[in-house]
């Protein structure tokens, strides 16, 4: 199988916040009821995470169970061997309704890491979604959009939040992410 | 700015995160129909000077299309409720009278 590369190779900015493009990661999104057992014990158990509630996100290291809607969930893992694990959730799944597609390669990861208040800002100078620490506490997931495109935010602590684009537009956002921590003062939350 | 609460995800989205939908609550007139009907069904659209009953997507979000009441001249918001309701919920009619004392839900089209 051909090696997966991401769409910038691992670029990285050095500002006020730093921006690193993580490596790819498996993804796969997993329509269906989140309250039923079975699905629930099968994005559990390939990603070793428990299930989050609304507009929240569980992670540890490469692995993590996004909530993307109330039907909706994104399972993330690290990018290999992801045949077998879509068989596992396959296998797990089998008899529930549900929809499961492999959707690594549809987009990037940025890791955005800074000082809180400047992390915070530098990102609200780009989106509409409020991100006081009381809105977008750690552990906070929000799909929200990045100036022209969509774009999803994941408070991973309080210095580090992951941006989840799609593919298509990654140089475009770490072109944006780049020039938002730039300039002017970065205080204000 | 017209920020609306996603009845589904509770995220107060931005007008910039969702997409428009136009006037909520229209019957599909369907090929049995009169051609007057299927023209109203089609084109003909409430334009009011206050409370108007609109739909919306969660486009930016979790994807989720909803209802929303507002107010055309001040963009105040009066409420929002899913999408699987075929007329506005008590609570969200309470909220508009309770506001805009003497105002009553006009029906048909």
């Amino acid at each position: 199988m051909s090696e997966p590369v991401s769409a910038l190779g691992g670029a990285v900015f050095d500002g006020a916040v730093k921006v690193t493009e993580l490596p790819p990661r498996a993804m796969f999104s997993l329509k269906g009821d989140l309250a039923s057992k079975k699905i629930v014990k099968a994005a559990t158990g390939l990603t070793g995470v428990d299930l989050p509630g609304p507009n929240s996100a569980n992670g540890a290291g490469e692995n993590g169970i996004l909530w993307m809607a109330p039907d909706e969930i994104l399972l993330m893992g690290p990018r290999t061997d992801q045949a077998t694990a879509a068989a596992r959730l396959e296998k797990a799944l089998a008899g529930t309704h549900h929809l499961l597609a492999d959707v690594s390669d549809a987009r990037s990861v940025f890791l955005v890491e800074g000082e809180g208040s400047a992390l915070r800002e530098a990102l609200a100078r780009l989106t509409p979604a409020d991100l006081h620490p009381e809105a977008f506490p750690v552990g906070a997931f929000r799909r929200t959009r990045l100036a022209q495109v969509p774009a999803a935010l994941w408070m991973r602590d309080g210095s580090a939040v992951e941006v989840l684009v799609f593919r298509s537009v990654a140089a475009y956002v770490f072109g944006l992410l780049g020039h938002a921590a730039a300039g002017g003062s970065l205080s204000h939350f | 700015m017209l920020i609306l609460t996603c009845p589904y995800c509770g995220v107060a989205a931005d007008e910039t995160e969702l997409a428009p939908g136009g006037e909520a609550h229209l019957t599909r007139a369907g090929v049995e129909s009169s051609d007057e009907d299927f023209e109203a069904y089609l084109f003909q659209r409430k334009n009011p000077k206050g409370v108007h009953f609109e739909r919306w997507r969660h486009a930016n979000g979790c994807g989720k299309w909803f209802h929303a009441a507002r107010c055309t001249v001040t963009n105040e918001v009066f409420g929002t409720y899913p999408a699987q309701t075929l007329e506005p919920p008590k609570e969200i009619l309470d909220e508009i009278v309770a506001r805009r004392p003497g105002w009553t839900l006009e029906t048909g089209p």
